[in-house]
């Protein structure tokens, strides 16, 4: 399974540009700095370990938002869903497209560097045609791919260094996360809950490629968690990682969100079903689970709970504390705190309307259940939110200069499933819930709004303001120094600024395609940039398409990736 | 079913101690034939003229096709391609996918079948708009469904699409009845699975 290769030539490299190959003033990326990014770069997808999206360049102001204009554009030739971040290490950037493509662009000027584009499998199944960006290390840029594999690129040039198999994609692996590098560690995640895999993070030596650990995500037999799961069903019980995680310098833990059970339906299932829709902590030197906590046991709405926790310290009756918050896809916002050992629970509240909890045990957060809100076969099952939840992938941010966090949230919508018994074939979709029997139902409200950014006072626990949009919302957000909150992910096609503060708009501008990207922001030369792609597709387009089925509407967002570079006039 | 697959398992070792029988003949270049045939890239290759349809291997263990399990309009068969030397099942490219059916004789003679090949066609299992798997079945249309976007086809007129996004009809593949089998006799009419 683990092959390590050489490689010279499975892909299509370019080089165009004067400033393009063999730079040799390519900085290279140290654990150091990644521990301590410099606020000029951005050098992995959410900015920091922490996972806060915030940058803390101030040139780009709630007083001079106003004159944001777009410095340049590139397309990238591809459609489907750009939700990759640009990564900037000392004005070199690099984004990712779905089909697996890596353009190293010049980050002041545009000009292309490189780009690699991979060639996939002819007969890959893509639920999922998305990539969410590159990681750094070294000399090297890190891809993980469609058809599972890791790549390590050359970064001043797109060669091959080497690549690893991961997994086999004709079983249903796939990946479309960024990777994650700590300790000279890169870890990736799989994608594949609706096809009938068994989860796992696993890392590799970021220099050479060599396999480290593999960490199931779903317990074998004598592990701890394995008796949540009857007979064999562990064997395909799902629970993928699909978001990159956080990481925990100081206690060297990494800390992944995990995804759904499998099949949907839990039937065959019955149990908690560990680890599924939980937050791990994994040692990143032996990739052992040193902690964990689940959100909701026995998963079967599909609350995947993938995005990954945001770390930082928070006061908490006086004392500081080290806090981890988390956003979840099934309508509740979560205080936890990082223990030695443990993961302890502080506090959930709903930010969206959820009929599935009927209560949230104070001491170990286990919520109960309404069992009338329990998907099974044979039934129609209805609950809220949707299978896409309060809030689906897209990363919420935290600005320390505010307190706040900032939520892309979806209101007012209900789903329902019909389930039935599910049938395994390698690789091919295993849920029990066809999906031509899959429901989103808006409330009487969602005529008013269903997108929604709010704010949220994690020290007070109480939300301090929202702002509504007709459509729903697919935009991860992005918090800055200079007070302001920037994201996209609404249906018209709009990137926008909001007071930090307030939730006051203050700039937007229309694009080509709807923003599903993650945004970030960067300085060359003294001057500060804000960089989002924009590119609509994968589940955002999938909800479009339920939701103008509901309103008995068309709603055409265009599609056609580009990255947008905005600054303000110098 | 008529046969069990013990007794089809039987008759496989015959056709497999014949076949190594008329081998001997001419040995040394069949077996090179033989050899890259059965190399892992053998279980890849697309339906190649004269390969048999099969089971997938982790149903019916992989045994043939046979004519009494194809019920006129019933469900279609997933089924695969088997090289007839190496007994290799194709299943390890997702395009192999076929769907294999018998048409309610009315419908077989509308669409101009002759009635040797008793209604039986074969069309691509892999969806034209995404490549996800047709795997759902309308019984009361007796159209296939692709579950991913709800694309659905029309087996009985040359599975054009009738609704969804699909861009254009699932590739036919000609296949014809040989004895208790069925052979593949040409390649499919058009490109498999979705644009890249």
């Amino acid at each position: 399974m683990m092959r390590l290769r050489v490689m010279m030539a499975t892909a299509l490299v370019s080089w165009l540009g004067a400033a393009s190959a063999a730079d040799p003033a390519y900085r290279a990326v140290t654990d150091a700095r990644l521990a301590a990014p410099e606020p000029h770069n951005w050098l992995m997808t959410r900015g920091d370990y922490g996972s806060l999206g915030y940058s803390p360049l101030d040139q780009i102001t709630v007083a001079n938002v106003a004159t944001l204009k777009p410095e340049w554009t590139f397309s990238t030739g591809v459609s489907e869903a750009h939700q990759a971040p640009p990564i900037v290490n000392d004005g070199v950037m690099f984004i990712t497209t779905p089909r697996n493509q890596v353009i190293a662009i010049d980050a002041s000027t545009g000009n292309q560097l490189w780009r690699y584009a991979r060639e996939l499998p002819a007969d890959l199944f893509q639920l999922h045609p998305t990539n969410r960006g590159v990681a750094l290390y070294g000399d090297l840029v890190l891809l993980a791919t469609l058809d599972a594999y890791l790549v390590a690129l050359d970064a001043r040039t797109g060669e091959v260094k080497w690549e690893q198999q991961v997994e086999d994609y004709l079983s249903g692996y796939y990946m479309t996360l960024a990777p994650l590098v700590a300790e000279g560690r890169v870890m990736v995640g799989v994608s594949g809950g609706e096809f009938g895999v068994r989860g796992f993070v696993q890392a590799f030596d970021a220099t050479t490629g060599e396999p480290a650990w593999k960490t199931f995500t779903v317990p074998g037999p004598g592990e701890p968690g394995h008796d949540s799961w009857p007979g064999n069903t562990w064997q395909r019980g799902g629970v993928p990682v699909w978001v990159t995680g956080s990481y925990d310098a100081d206690a060297k833990l990494a800390y992944w969100g995990t995804g759904n059970a499998g099949p949907w339906i839990g039937d065959e299932r019955k149990g908690d079903n560990l680890y599924a829709t939980s937050v791990i902590a994994l040692d990143v030197a032996s990739g052992a689970i040193r902690a964990h906590h689940q959100y909701h046991w026995h998963d079967v709405w599909d609350w995947d709970e993938v995005a990954a926790p945001l770390l930082l310290d928070l006061e908490r009756d006086g004392k500081p504390t080290k806090a981890l918050v988390h956003a979840g896809r099934d309508g509740y916002l979560w205080w936890l705190e990082r223990k030695q050992g443990s993961i302890g629970f502080v506090d959930a509240k709903p930010y969206v309307q959820q009929n599935v909890y009927t209560g949230i045990d104070p001491q170990t957060g286990r919520p109960s259940y309404d069992e009338a809100r329990i998907p099974r076969a044979g039934a129609r099952t209805e609950f809220c939110p949707s299978i896409w939840g309060g809030k689906d992938w897209p990363p919420a941010a935290y600005s320390p200069q505010t307190g706040l966090l900032y939520i892309p949230a979806n209101e007012n919508l209900c789903g329902a499933i019909t389930g039935e018994p599910a049938k395994y074939r390698p690789g091919e979709l295993y849920m029990g819930v066809p999906l031509t029997k899959l429901e989103v139902n808006p409330t009487p409200a969602a005529k008013d709004h269903i997108g929604e950014l709010q704010a949220w006072d994690l020290k007070t626990r109480e939300r301090v303001w929202k702002v509504d949009f007709k459509s729903h919302n697919w935009g991860p957000v992005l918090a800055t120094g200079g007070g302001l909150v920037f994201a996209g992910g609404t249906n018209d096609r709009y990137f926008r600024a909001f007071d930090a503060k307030t939730g006051k708009l203050l700039w937007q501008q229309r694009t080509n395609s709807g923003v599903v990207g993650m945004p970030a922001s960067y300085e060359v030369d003294g001057r500060q940039y804000i960089a989002v792609q924009s590119g609509w597709g994968v589940d955002a387009q999938r909800k479009q398409d339920f939701l103008d089925k509901a309103f008995k509407t068309r709603t055409q967002v265009p599609q056609g990736g580009v990255l947008w570079v905005f600054a303000v006039p110098e | 079913m008529p046969n069990s697959d013990h007794t089809h398992e039987g008759r496989r070792r015959l056709l497999r101690g014949a076949l190594c029988a008329s081998m001997c003949a001419t040995m040394s270049a069949v077996l090179a034939d033989t050899a890259r045939a059965a190399g892992p890239e053998a279980a890849k290759l697309a339906p190649q003229p004269g390969d048999e349809l099969c089971f997938a291997s982790f149903e019916h263990d992989g045994r043939l096709v046979q004519p009494a399990d194809l019920e006129p309009g019933a469900a279609p068969l997933l089924v695969y391609p088997r090289d007839p030397a190496s007994g290799v099942i194709r299943e390890r490219s997702r395009i192999n996918q076929i769907l294999l059916l018998r048409l309610m004789p009315d419908d077989a003679a509308a669409a101009g079948l002759d009635a040797a090949g008793e209604g039986v066609i074969a069309f691509s299992g892999i969806c034209t708009h995404a490549a996800c798997a047709v795997s759902e079945w309308n019984a009361e249309l007796r159209h296939v469904v692709c579950p991913c976007h709800a694309s659905e086809y029309d087996p009985a007129h040359k599975a054009k699409v009738v609704s969804g996004p699909a861009p254009r009809a699932l590739p036919s593949l000609p296949v014809a009845r040989r004895d208790d089998r069925y052979v593949i006799t040409g390649p499919f009419s058009g490109a498999v699975g979705a644009p890249a």
